[in-house]
Order: C-alpha cells, then structure tokens, then sequence
C-alpha cells in the first residue's frame, strides 16, 4: 500500500513552567494520496492545528508517536532521504508578507527551491518551471516575474508562495492559514488555486484553518480538533450540514454567513462556572451543553456511517475506535 | 464643498443625528500625497446600526479615526465636517474635543484587547477612562457607572477586581467595549473588533454589542472586511473602495439586489453554503492611494464600465432614506 505520510499515535506536550499542556492528544492517520485529496484541519485558537502542521512538516518532534514516510520515522531519515521528504512535503505558511526578501525580486523565492533541488537544470528550463507554477496558481507569469515584493499585493504574494511550494511538484502540501490575512475578495483567487492543483497536479492538501466557510468550499473531508483531540471527521458534506458533536454544531452555528436568511438563531449560553475536568475526560465538558456525568470518562472516536465520525458520549457503543483514515 | 455635497445635504431628507459632510484624510509621505479619503459622505440615525466594508486599504479605518479626531502626522483632514447632534467635531477645540471622545463618540480600535494596561485592575482603567473624558466626579458615582458597564457586557461585576492576563481574549475584547460605553457615547465606532477572536467568541462578542447598542440607543458603526457580520447584525451596509464610499443601502438591498458594480462583484465573491466549490474573486486589484485612475476609481476593474467612467467622476445618486449609489449606470445626468 502506498502512503505519502503516515501518523501513529501523535501526542504533543508542551512544558509551561511547571505545567504541562497537551496540544495534541493521540492522533493517527494514514494519508494515501490517490486519488488526491483536501483535508480540512479545523479547530479555534489553542486547538493544536498548528502543532499539527509543524510535527507533519518535521519542524517539530512529536512527544509521543512517529509520523512515518515511505515506511521511516522522519526523524531518523539519512540526509538524501530527508531532502527527499523535503521534496514531497511542502509548506505555505499564514503571513503573505513575512516570507519574501524585499531586496529581491520575487524570481528569488521561485528559483532557490528549484537550484536546490534539481540543481541540473538550466537556466531557460529553470524559468519554464517558474512560469509553469505561476500559470497553475492563476497568475500570469510576466506581470509576476521581475517585480518586487511590494509591487504586488496581498493575494498575489500568496499565490506566489503556493507556487513556490509547488514548483518542486510536491505529493503534499501543508497550507496553514493560508488566507486568513488576505482580504475577503482576493481568498477566492487562492482557494481556486488549491483545488486546481488537487485536480490538475495530484497534490493532496493538508489546510489548516479556523473559517469553516473557506473549508466547506475547498475540501473533501475534515477533522475537527478542539484543544488536541478529534471532535468530529469524515467527508465534508455530512459534517458542515449535519454535525453531530455538540462543538462541532457550536462552531457551525456561529459561522456569520453572509446570507439574510441563515442568521444566527437562538442565542448561546455557556456557563463559566463549571469546572475543567482533568485529563481523563471529555476535553469539550465545561463548555458542553449536553454534558453528562459519562462524560468524566473519555469518549472514544466511533464511525457514525460511513465517511462520519464522531467522539462524543452521545454515540458511544460497544466496539474499537474506528481509525479516522477510513472515513476520510 | 464638492457641490454634489450641497446636493446630498438638500436631498437627503433624513437629517441624521450623525452627519459627515466632504470628509477628505490625505497622509503626506515620502512616496507622495496619499488620498486616503475623498470627500465622503454619510448620515447615521440614532438607533441604527451601519456595517463599514472595504478591501485593506480602502479607507476603513481612515474614515473611524477620522471621526474621532485621531488621525497622526503625516496625515492630515484636508476638509469636511463631522456633525453629532449639531456640534462639528471638527471645529471643536482640542480640549473640548478630548471631553466628547467616549462621551459623545467612542472607538474600540482594532485588537483593543491588546491595549489594556497589563499592571491596573480592570477598575482603576474604567475609572481613569472616565476622568480623562468627563469632569472628575466622586468614586462611588464612577464605580456605579462601571459595574453598569460591565454588566451589559455580560460580565460578572468580580471582572472589575480582576488584571487583564486573567481574562480570555473574548472577555478582555467585551471589557474593551464596557469601556467603550462607559459614557453612554451617541456614537460607537467598532474596529473590526473580533478579527483575533475564533468564529463562537466572535458570534459572543458582536451579540454583546449589540445588545449594549441596543440598550443605549446609540448609533453602531462596525468597520470590518467580513460581510457574513454585516449581514448577522446591522441595519445597513456602506461599502468602501479606493477612499471613496461607492455606496450606502439597506442591508437587504446590499445583500439582494447592489447596485454598484463593486458591490455586486463583492457579494458574487460571497462563500455561501449553496455555491460549494464555485469560487468567483474580483479580478485586478485596488488602486495605489497615491495614483488613483481619472474617473470612475474602480473603472479598471469594473466589467461593466464605459467611456464616461474612464474620464468623470461619479457622483453620488440620492437614493431614499440618505443612502446613495455613486455609478454612471445610475441616475440620469
């Protein structure tokens, strides 16, 4: 069976002076790659979506668990392995700004992931797979090509940094937040950009997000974190327009959507009052509507059908957890 | 004064309780003259809430600061007139016009949260908010005051007590707007005040302004680039583009039937729960502040745009209650 990146038991710790934080709890899954797909990683601020990202990416080590590429733990890759990994496992990060050099035309950011990776390439063929990558995020390379960072404005820096990660032609790409800081009318433009290179180069997207609006259009499927663990997953239809995990429905009955007849209906109550539970139960408890006293117990992953999953006490039966790869 | 103004006070039968007249901000920089707002109009009555929409850049916050007097070298207003309840702000003294900010207008700037001091209690803020805008009165009037306050932003009155690191982002944004209203302001300025905030917090927050808009009868201006706002909460939505207000309508009418091509590109770029997976942006990108286009500022990204708008400007086209339309498919002149 092939798989581009594979997650075991993925648990993050994280030391806050005497405290310990877990921004991840027990995450596996196995992306397969074929056919190419989107998967949506949602969760509020502190869900670990993040942490997520950076243990795919190998930015950082995970406390527990491997994530695992072509059978070896990525930590324990030889250098040609790694740099290969590299090739295939590419990054677009939340800040369009932050990443290009001003002193450099934007050409720079193109060729050096290019010269380092296919370092016999000419210079006419380097340009070829500049504008090739450009073409595939919708932009035209001679009005790109030759200009400088704040000649362009935020969408466009953003797509040129999917085409950066694209023109080494990668299996994976990590979006984490990739459009929460351009404006509302240029995210059309970069959303487009993603699904056409699912469609047109086979490249599974790993997006990182907190806009269920963007994900619902962009996606196939969906896992919902809330503060390191699976709330809710599977395929994206039945889980934005029938969610079934209480903070799943939470979050989608606060979406703003700009429609004069979906507003939001009856009021949210949520009682501060009630106590954290330790680490043993439910992570959503005190701020769960429907909480019980089972709850103190963890709740353990379950398919609800096919492509639906959910972990929540409300749907706990007998039976393992199921593994989150099938419903994906 | 643009004629179109004199124009737009006489046909505007609406003779709000907040009337900006010709506003013009330009920041002076060492790229040139940056024309940040040109000649802006708008009418707000009390009670109503105005939701203020534009890409970054168009002039958003420009307009909120402007309105409260804040805007810093090298910018400057060039002109106009901000009217609450017949007094110009503009041509108030810089005295009197510290004593009307959170009195008569009150701006929660954008990350307000951010701006909380760190070392004093949430009281000793609201009291020292109270003493820097009205004349000093005795504790016990101000504390009634601030309990008041943050009761009607749904907190508990044991947050007063409280430092700001022991408050979530969600509530230190509602004590930003307790302070906010802390003087019962006949106008709220909001600063897209949920942008940090995730979807369940931000639907909390804006619910609470609201609601203490409600409550006080001021009117509500929420800056802000998400729509999926404007249309959960406001009465009315002015859209902004290139410094310019391009028009000013019903919620219902921005949402269903635009009539400025902007607008209609703006809502047609909407993500809604019935077009998945059709993406439809606006091609082209706004204008340099420092070189706008001759005519019509958003005719080079306009589909539907002619000869006259590459030359002439338009004027704003009065349409019922104070809202306007500024296009040359509009009106008849």
């Amino acid at each position: 069976m092939t798989s581009i990146i594979e997650l075991r038991g993925i648990s993050k710790l994280y030391k806050v002076g005497k405290k310990e934080v877990r921004a991840l709890n027990n995450i596996s899954f196995n992306l397969e790659g074929e056919p190419a797909k989107i998967i949506t990683v949602a969760g509020e601020s502190g869900s670990g979506k993040t942490t997520l990202a950076s243990i795919m990416l190998g930015l950082i080590k995970p406390s527990t668990g491997n994530v695992v590429y072509q059978g070896e733990d990525i930590h324990h890759l030889s250098s040609t392995e790694y740099k290969e990994f590299r090739k295939n496992v590419q990054a677009v990060f939340q800040d369009p700004f932050a990443v290009f050099n001003p002193f450099y035309p934007v050409d720079h950011l193109l060729e050096v992931p290019i010269r380092k990776f296919n370092r016999q390439l000419k210079k006419a063929q380097r340009k070829k797979l500049m504008e090739e990558a450009l073409e595939a995020v919708g932009l035209q390379p001679r009005e790109i090509l030759g200009r400088y960072p704040h000649q362009l404005s935020g969408g466009q820096r953003q797509r040129i940094n999917v085409a950066r990660a694209i023109v080494i032609k990668p299996k994976l790409l990590v979006a984490d937040e990739p459009v929460s800081m351009v404006d509302a009318s240029l995210r059309a433009n970069i959303l487009e950009a993603l699904v056409s290179l699912r469609e047109n180069y086979n490249v599974n997207i790993i997006y990182i997000t907190h806009d269920l609006t963007t994900a619902y259009h962009v996606s196939d499927s969906i896992i919902v974190l809330y503060r390191g663990s699976v709330m809710e997953a599977g395929s994206i239809i039945p889980v934005i327009e029938t969610p079934q995990h209480p903070y799943t429905r939470l979050l989608i009955n606060s979406i703003p959507w700009p429609d004069l007849s979906r507003k939001w209906d009856n009021q949210i109550h949520e009682n501060p009052d009630i106590q954290e539970i330790g680490e043993q139960g439910c992570r959503f408890y005190s701020r769960c509507p429907e909480r019980m006293d089972s709850c103190l117990q963890a709740p353990r992953l379950l398919s609800l059908k096919k492509g639906h999953l959910a972990c929540c006490h409300l749907f706990q039966r007998e039976g393992a957890e199921s593994p989150l790869t099938d419903h994906l | 004064m643009r004629w179109q103004t004199l124009e737009y006070a006489a046909r505007s039968k609406m003779n709000g309780m907040l009337q900006i007249r010709d506003l013009s901000v330009s920041y002076y920089t060492d790229m040139g003259r940056a024309h940040a707002l040109n000649h802006v109009n708008l009418e707000l009555r009390s009670g109503e809430k105005l939701g203020l929409v534009g890409e970054s850049g168009s002039g958003k916050s420009t307009m909120g600061l402007a309105m409260m007097r804040m805007i810093k070298p090298p910018g400057r207003i060039e002109g106009g007139a901000v009217t609450i309840g017949g007094t110009d702000l503009l041509s108030l003294s810089d005295k009197e016009m510290l004593k009307s900010r959170l009195s008569t207008i009150s701006y929660i700037p954008q990350g307000a949260m951010n701006s909380l001091n760190p070392v004093l209690k949430i009281k000793r803020q609201m009291i020292d908010a109270h003493n820097a805008h009205r004349e000093n009165r005795n504790t016990d009037t101000i504390m009634t005051l601030a309990r008041e306050a943050i009761t009607s932003v749904e907190l508990g009155e044991h947050v007063l007590e409280m430092f700001p690191h022991e408050l979530s982002g969600g509530m230190k944004q509602r004590v930003c707007i307790a302070i906010g209203i802390l003087l019962q302001p006949q106008v709220i300025i909001a600063d897209e005040p949920t942008s940090a905030l995730d979807v369940v917090t931000q639907r909390q927050v804006i619910e609470t302004l609201n609601k203490v808009q409600a409550k006080i009868g001021s009117a509500l201006i929420l800056i802000g680039h998400d729509m999926g706002l404007m249309a959960q909460s406001m009465d009315k939505v002015a859209v902004m583009y290139a410094g310019e207000i391009v028009e000013v309508n019903e919620v219902e009418t921005v949402f269903n039937a635009p009539k400025h091509p902007y607008t209609q590109s703006l809502i047609s770029s909407l993500p809604r729960l019935e077009n998945r997976g059709k993406f439809q942006g606006i091609p082209g990108m706004a204008p340099s502040l420092y070189q706008l286009p001759d005519g019509c500022k958003f005719h080079p990204r306009c589909p539907k745009h002619f000869e006259r708008c590459t030359s002439e400007i338009p004027l704003p086209q009065i349409l019922e209650d104070g809202n306007y339309v500024a296009c040359h498919l509009h009106g008849a002149s």
